[in-house]
């Protein structure tokens, strides 16, 4: 039997290995392997559109083109992706610590439903300073998504529940608590809607400076994508430049040397939760004051939490490495509508990521084709 | 290729591995090894944690793919591509960290991975098979038992069974004693000695050169990648010289200590009971205490309390009664962090899963216990730049291997990441250190390192607390040794520097197995039988 199988092994003439890698590899392996990995997705892609009768050339270009086509697709395109990213940025932190937050969704609405009391209760008059209103719908929403964040922390820290299956009950939790406002109290004449917000609780637009810089008339970029990006950066400080965050760097990896190194994780499951909540209901009060301009249930709830925890992963955690990985997919999302309402793009987006999924294996493994005859 | 003949004809080699050369980044693991096992012997790999043994070994298991070099079984070329190849081969290894399924039984986590029973686990029938390969080889373990009801010798032994029931004829056992108490070590050896009687052959790989000389046959060492001496037979060569040949100069077994005035007490542990992980207990009213400048032995075999004594000290365990002082500061029930920021540190038993966060860089782990004073915090934030540069005074002081201080510690050795754990809390400046088992699973080289740093401490006018099961080390380092049985001290002996008193390590021994130091000194060392 021993002599069978090594002879059938050289009859072979050559044969691909896969090792594991022993060292880290450099920095731009990542970079390339994910770039590979797209082009790949893309040509499979292309393989797939033509069997159903597409031209796979034309339709990029129409996908790319109606994307980042102009300044108008662009716009559009980072409207689509500022959710996304906040979501994202939520997702990443706890799972950073290896909290598994499935509610970023639920957060976001909630967030969405803190800023929207706000104008809708109204805790404010009408005529409040837009700044004064802005910065009390943002605190308003991120308070009500780091409630949302709580609830599932401080059962999981004291009592052990389950945070996958706590936070995604509580998604639905969310969803019905709106649909409780806008179908009761604060329905728009019997609509499924509040009224619209004034204007003094809008996230400023680049269209409303169209007068003084022509080139953005009709472009509905608005502030939420800044307050996207200091998140970001803020998050990135957080996470590997402060104390906290070499905490829930530590936990993560291994909790019992966080307990050894004194640090409490308890306090900072709560924590954590609180901050995930905070900043995902922070990206629903963007969406509902920056695109959405009053409450309603289905332009918010349209799974950009989830969304948020495919592209956390995509991004491998990193804050800034988010920033790209949602414009990417809110690329994919508003082409998506442009070529076909379903299918084809959905198809495309789901063989990215496969694609990026699987290429994981190749930064940890090694693939080496070998001749059987070169080695002895 | 060349049919080589083995160097002696009249006995067949099991395994002949020549010029095998295996790289990892940065290190030549195996410089152009060669490595011979004839049947039916047990064959000593002797070396320095680093020396390449494992890799030499784990090339010899289908882990790894040699870069150059050949591996011939009984005296064919062979091809190892996994594991699976080589235990097609009849060689199989056991692993120092087992691959077990704790919650399945042993006959479960024999057949996995096999081709048979195909379909349906047929599991009584089964469970027959291997008590009976285990009858063969004298290994006792109840096949219907899952894994985590099974002590570490057990699961070593469910281990051994499943490359036994594979057909292995070559078995190549990792530092196979590093995770057994004593007198389980004895019953390991008798198993071995059973398998070599019908047959087969042992490879066994260790830094302990007692176990090495009481085991094996023939010893090939290993230094830096490269074989120093290649199958001497064991008989013939002083443990002196085989320490030579692993680390390249005169290891000197005695421990150069000087007299310390011991200050007042700095620990004082107050008849502590406490449970283990299973809710037994497992500290029965234990007192001990332990005064500046001295370092305060705890003797004992594995698994009477070590380890939750270390936990209630450092509050990573709660007491049930009775109460710890550090200093006159009242220590036991709470927080962890109390006692780190009163001078306290803790060399953890387990160095990866305690002691470490191994996907965290060498920066990282060494600033887990200062993180929160200046200059790494500013603030709240961390100052990278003075982080990395206490990391590489670090690396410099302490001798850590690593091409830069950015590395993910689970990349280093067992040495080399002990040296970073101890690095990290003696940098501190203790009052009071506990230490565990700071020596297990290191080179002689690594360890006379460790025993050099305690002292310094000792010197330095810190209290240390050293609970260890090698009674050398013990009786070298410390002043006074306790001894724990099931949860008490049995006694304790002061260690008189220079000399050792008649009958010192009969006594010690007969607390270790139970027997309280009054009841000896009224009977008499002699008396007990």
């Amino acid at each position: 039997m021993t002599e069978t199988t090594s002879s059938q092994k050289k009859s072979m003439g050559f044969k691909i290995r896969v090792e594991p890698r022993l060292d880290e590899p450099p920095a731009w392996h990542p970079v390339l392997v994910s770039l590979g990995a797209i082009i790949v997705a893309l040509i499979l892609g292309g393989i797939l559109i033509s069997f159903a009768g597409g031209d796979p050339i034309k339709s990029y270009l129409h996908i790319a083109d109606a994307s980042f086509g102009d300044t108008g697709v662009l716009s559009d395109t980072i409207v689509k992706a500022t959710p996304i990213l906040l979501a994202a940025l939520a997702c990443s932190v706890a799972f950073r610590m290896k909290l598994w937050n499935i509610g970023a969704e639920g957060q976001f609405i909630m967030g969405a439903f803190g800023a929207s009391a706000v104008v809708l209760a109204p805790l404010l008059a009408e005529d409040t300073p837009r700044w004064l209103f802005l910065t009390v719908m943002a605190l308003a929403g991120m308070a009500a998504g780091a409630i949302w964040g709580f609830i599932p922390g401080y059962l999981k820290a004291k009592f052990n529940v389950n945070e996958i299956i706590s936070t995604l009950m509580m998604n639905y939790i969310a969803v019905a608590w709106i649909n409780f406002w806008i179908f009761g109290v604060w329905s728009e004449g019997g609509f499924q809607m509040s009224p619209k917000f004034p204007n003094n609780a809008w996230l400023p637009r680049l269209l409303e400076y169209a007068k003084t810089y022509p080139a953005l008339r009709g472009l509905t970029t608005h502030a939420g994508l800044l307050l996207g990006i200091i998140a970001a950066v803020v998050l990135w400080l957080i996470v590997y430049r402060s104390r906290w965050g070499y905490e829930i760097r530590l936990i993560g990896d291994n909790p019992h040397a966080a307990k050894y190194a004194g640090i409490n994780i308890t306090g900072n499951i709560i924590y954590v939760m609180m901050l995930s909540g905070a900043l995902a209901g922070l990206g629903g009060m963007s969406e509902v004051s920056g695109v959405v301009h009053r409450l309603q249930t289905s332009p918010l709830a349209a799974g950009y939490g989830f969304t948020g925890i495919i592209v956390a992963w995509l991004a491998k955690l990193n804050p800034i490495v988010i920033v790209l990985v949602s414009v990417l997919f809110g690329a994919l999302i508003l082409a998506g509508r442009e070529i076909q309402p379903s299918g084809v793009p959905k198809m495309i987006q789901g063989i990215i990521l496969v694609s990026l999924i699987a290429s994981d294996f190749l930064l940890r493994y090694r693939i080496r084709i070998v001749r059987a005859d070169a080695e002895e | 290729m060349t049919q080589t003949t083995p160097s002696t004809p009249e006995i067949p080699l099991a395994v002949e591995m020549r010029g095998i050369v295996k790289r990892f980044p940065g290190v030549l693991a195996s410089n152009h090894v060669d490595f011979e096992l004839r049947a039916g012997e047990i064959h000593g790999l002797l070396g320095e944690n680093g020396a390449g043994k494992s890799t030499l070994m784990n090339v010899l298991a289908g882990l790894y793919r040699q870069e150059a070099g050949i591996i011939k079984v009984k005296g064919k070329p062979v091809d190892f591509y996994s594991p699976r190849d080589a235990i097609n081969h009849g060689i199989g290894m056991v692993h120092q960290h087992f691959m077990l399924v704790p919650s399945q039984t042993v006959t479960e986590n024999v057949l996995l991975g096999l081709d048979d029973p195909r379909f349906f686990m047929r599991l009584p029938e089964y469970d027959a098979k291997v008590a009976a390969v285990g009858e063969r080889f004298g290994l006792k373990v109840d096949p219907r038992a899952k894994i985590w009801q099974l002590s570490v010798g057990e699961q070593q032994r469910v281990e051994l069974l499943k490359m036994l029931y594979r057909g292995a004829n070559v078995l190549i056992m990792d530092e196979p004693t590093a995770v057994l108490a004593p007198q389980e070590i004895d019953g390991l050896f008798d198993i071995l000695r059973s398998m070599i009687a019908q047959g087969k052959s042992v490879i066994f790989i260790s830094h302990k050169l007692n176990e090495v000389s009481e085991i094996a046959d023939h010893v090939t060492v290993l230094r830096n990648g490269r074989v120093t001496a290649s199958s001497v037979p064991s008989k013939g060569v002083s443990k002196q010289e085989l320490a030579r040949l692993m680390v390249g100069r005169d290891i000197v077994f005695f421990v150069d200590k000087k007299p310390v005035e011991p200050g007042e007490k700095v620990l004082d542990v107050k008849d502590v009971h406490a449970e283990n992980d299973k809710g037994l207990p497992a500290l029965r009213g234990l007192s001990l205490n332990v005064r500046k400048g001295e370092i305060v032995g705890v003797a004992g075999v594995a698994g009477n309390g070590q380890n939750e004594l270390s936990q209630v000290i450092t509050g990573l365990r709660k007491c049930k009664k009775g109460e710890v002082f550090l200093g006159g500061d009242k220590v036991s029930n709470r927080d962890t962090l109390f006692g780190i920021q009163h001078g306290m540190s803790y060399v953890p038993e387990d160095r990866t899963h305690v002691g470490s966060a191994p996907n965290l860089s060498v920066t990282d782990n060494v600033i887990m216990k200062n993180f929160r004073k200046p200059p790494i915090s500013k603030g709240g934030l961390l100052d990278m730049t003075a982080a990395g540069k206490f990391a590489n005074e670090l690396k410099q002081a302490y001798d850590i291997i690593v091409p830069n201080v950015n590395t993910p510690v689970r990349l280093l050795s067992g040495g080399n990441l002990q040296r970073v754990i101890l690095a990290r809390e003696i940098s501190e400046h203790p009052d009071f250190m506990v230490a565990v088992q700071p020596t297990r699973g290191l080179d002689v080289g690594a360890i006379e390192g460790v025993h050099k740093l305690l002292l310094a401490q000792r010197e330095a006018g810190a209290a240390v607390l050293l609970i260890s099961e090698e009674l050398d080390e013990l009786l070298g380092l410390c002043d006074r040794v306790y001894v724990i049985y099931e949860g008490k001290i049995m006694g304790e002996v002061p260690i008189p520097i220079g000399k050792r008193e008649d009958g010192l390590i009969e006594t010690i021994g007969l607390m270790m197995t139970g027997t309280p130091l009054d009841q000896i000194q009224k009977e008499g060392v002699g008396a007990n039988d």
